[in-house]
């Protein structure tokens, strides 16, 4: 009796989780599965197949976008790594109190306003008539204004710092919970500022790390306005491509194939990710 | 309690393994290191004793480099440690939660040392399989740390240090986070350690029991200062003043106004109006002034029967408030009828005052050479 009523309640609590699951995730992505198998052979004709897989495998546009944007996020997920890590070592280890809560906050500060606002931001500190093309022609380094806009460097900016705010903190809770006397044992015993970065505090952040590379990782490729804004109409991203597929082409088939791939993409990376730096998912997101 | 001694080194003359000149440690306005200087001989085990906060943990830390000392000198074997950091000195730390690296295995975690300092990996091996030999836990180099008791981290954790071969190993309160039973056994496989490797340990603590079995010699610490370094029976029967009466050891404390100076003896009238006498070593109390008298719960005897007024001094009729019945460590509280003042007495398990009760009439006394008078107010 008892154990009947708690496992009613035990469904009822779940009944929320598993609605916003089937709802939102499930149904539409069988949805879009759906579409993404039929091809398009006349006006209102439609055949089931992989016709519109094999369209994006005969089109280098397409599948070198693909590659593209996936070798871009990763070096984006790297270089977010690399700078995030001294900040979240500083406000976790090297600060106290206050400090540390207002370092924190400075972290987070700049995702009060909306994306769209911060890449314009950026826009105008890069653009050819920007601040930091003046400036360097004010202190007299250039002679001509320089345009740093559009091209894969200015991307990779943006998609930096829209996504460190996301490695910082799995990294700084980590980090915080590294004892800081294994630190000092590690010095101790005759370590070096490297040698226990390597065999001591990396080992220990690890969960950390890559959870933070898996978000900053997803965030990169799903990203569409970073990318379509600071890299104009020559740096292509497969957000990019999806978007014209569905709105300019009306070609929702191809769109969601596409949507499919990027899934597929996402997921193999993570996986190879996990498997490479032998963490888990449950261990690394489930904390 | 019985302490164990062990002969010093032989050769007292040689440099000490560690020395302190006057090391001083300003935090802001706050002296927690004040002027202290002390030496340790080679091979010997040397606590520091003191109350938390008394700046114990700030020296050590100073010792092994984490902290830098404001002023004072500090020399290992002869030679200076001043600017010298942490993972340059020979000396070796046993934290107080260990600090063994839950990342690696057990054969990892005491190669770390060894794999810094560049030493070859079947060197490693053999060296790390030794010391594990040598503490008592061969063959658990793959162990992971989190599969080991409470003791075999301890001995881990002495192994870890001890494959480095340091001239001093420094303990911070390592014992603290065990059990009693496994404290009182670790007590004893410390030194016997110690002994086994025959290095300087240079042992912090405020568990007074600890310093007392495993130490060649002790200081006492109290505010930054070393109040007394002696031997455990030194501190024990020689204490150098009223803290280190009060600290090392139990004691019974009385306060009073001297009302006669005899040679040593000194005699007080307590507030509830009973005299006691005791000797005062150091500083002689001033007739007039505030004293307090310590004496040890061993040191008073006691009697059923009346006792003929041999030394009539610090004898008295009491009452048993209560009975703590502790084993050997049994004590009984009693109260002097005139004064109130209580006191806690040492209760012999040899049968004589097993009927004792709640309530009953005993008659105390003490020799007032086995208490210790000093002046009150430090």
């Amino acid at each position: 009796m008892v154990s009947d009523k708690s496992k009613l309640g035990f469904y009822l609590l779940l009944s929320p989780l598993i609605l916003w699951l089937v709802t939102l995730i499930i149904l539409p992505h069988m949805g879009l599965f759906a579409v993404s198998m039929s091809e398009k052979v006349g006006v209102r004709e439609y055949e089931t197949g992989f016709g519109n897989y094999a369209v994006f495998f005969n089109e280098p546009l397409y599948w070198r976008t693909f590659a593209r944007t996936a070798f871009m996020s990763i070096l984006t997920t790297a270089l977010t790594l690399v700078l995030g890590f001294p900040i979240a070592y500083y406000i976790a280890k090297l600060t106290r109190g206050r400090t540390k809560t207002t370092l924190f906050l400075m972290c987070l500060i700049p995702f009060w306003v909306s994306e769209l606002v911060r890449t314009y931001g950026w826009m105008i500190l890069l653009r050819e008539t920007g601040v930091l093309s003046n400036f360097l022609l004010y202190i007299g380094v250039i002679d001509t204004p320089i345009e740093f806009l559009y091209n894969d460097a200015a991307i990779l900016v943006g998609l930096v710092y829209t996504s460190i705010l996301f490695m910082i903190v799995p990294l700084v809770t980590t980090l915080d919970s590294l004892d800081d006397s294994l630190i000092e044992a590690g010095y101790d015993l005759g370590g070096t500022g490297t040698s226990i970065l390597r065999e001591i505090v990396i080992p220990h952040a690890m969960p950390g790390i890559v959870s933070g590379c898996i978000v900053v990782f997803m965030l990169s490729l799903g990203n569409y306005l970073t990318p379509i804004l600071l890299g104009g109409k020559d740096s292509l991203w497969f957000t990019g491509l999806i978007y014209t597929q569905f709105i300019t082409r009306f070609n929702w088939e191809l769109g969601s194939a596409f949507g499919f791939l990027l899934l597929g993409l996402s997921s193999a990376v993570v996986f190879i990710g996990l498997k490479l730096s032998r963490q888990s998912l449950s261990n690394t997101m489930g904390r | 309690m019985c302490p164990l001694f062990y002969l010093e080194s032989e050769n007292m003359s040689a440099t000490p393994d560690l020395e302190c000149k006057e090391l001083t440690k300003n935090f802001k306005d706050f002296k927690a290191v004040d002027q202290v200087s002390f030496d340790v001989p080679q091979g010997s085990f040397f606590s520091i004793l003191g109350p938390s906060g008394c700046g114990k943990t700030t020296l050590l830390r100073m010792i092994a480099g984490f902290q830098f000392p404001t002023s004072g000198d500090l020399l290992i074997k002869g030679k200076s440690m001043i600017g010298v950091g942490p993972n340059k000195r020979p000396v070796s730390m046993v934290f107080q939660h260990l600090a063994l690296f839950p990342m690696m295995n057990i054969g990892e975690n005491i190669g770390f040392g060894l794999r810094q300092r560049g030493v070859n990996k079947s060197e490693i091996t053999t060296r790390v399989k030794r010391v594990l030999e040598r503490v008592g836990l061969p063959g658990i180099e793959q162990r992971r740390v989190e599969q080991l008791s409470g003791g075999q981290k301890q001995r881990v954790a002495i192994a870890r240090c001890m494959v480095l071969e340091p001239d001093v190993l420094l303990l911070d309160e390592p014992l603290g986070a065990l059990d009693l039973k496994l404290r009182e056994h670790m007590k004893i496989e410390l030194k016997s350690l110690q002994a086994e490797f025959n290095t300087t340990f240079v042992y912090i603590t405020h568990d007074q029991s600890e310093a007392l079995v495993m130490s060649d010699n002790i200081a006492v610490m109290n505010k930054g200062r070393f109040d007394q370094i002696g031997t455990a029976k030194d501190l024990y029967f020689e204490p150098a003043n009223a803290f280190v009466a009060g600290f090392v050891g139990d004691a019974n404390r009385f306060e009073g106004k001297v009302a006669s100076v005899d040679g040593e003896i000194v005699a007080i009238l307590t507030d509830g109006g009973v005299a006691l006498h005791g000797r005062a070593t150091q500083q002689r109390p001033e007739i007039g002034g505030q004293a307090q008298i310590y004496v040890r719960p061993e040191a008073i005897q006691l009697s059923l029967t009346k006792p003929d007024a041999t030394y009539g001094r610090n004898a008295s009729e009491r009452t048993v408030d209560s009975v703590l019945f502790n084993g050997a460590n049994s004590l009984a509280i009693l109260r002097d009828a005139t004064s109130g003042e209580t006191m806690n007495v040492a209760l012999p398990q040899t049968g004589a005052f097993l009927g004792l009760n709640k309530g009953d009439t005993v008659y105390a006394q003490w020799d007032p050479a086995q208490a210790r008078c000093f002046p009150a107010g430090e």
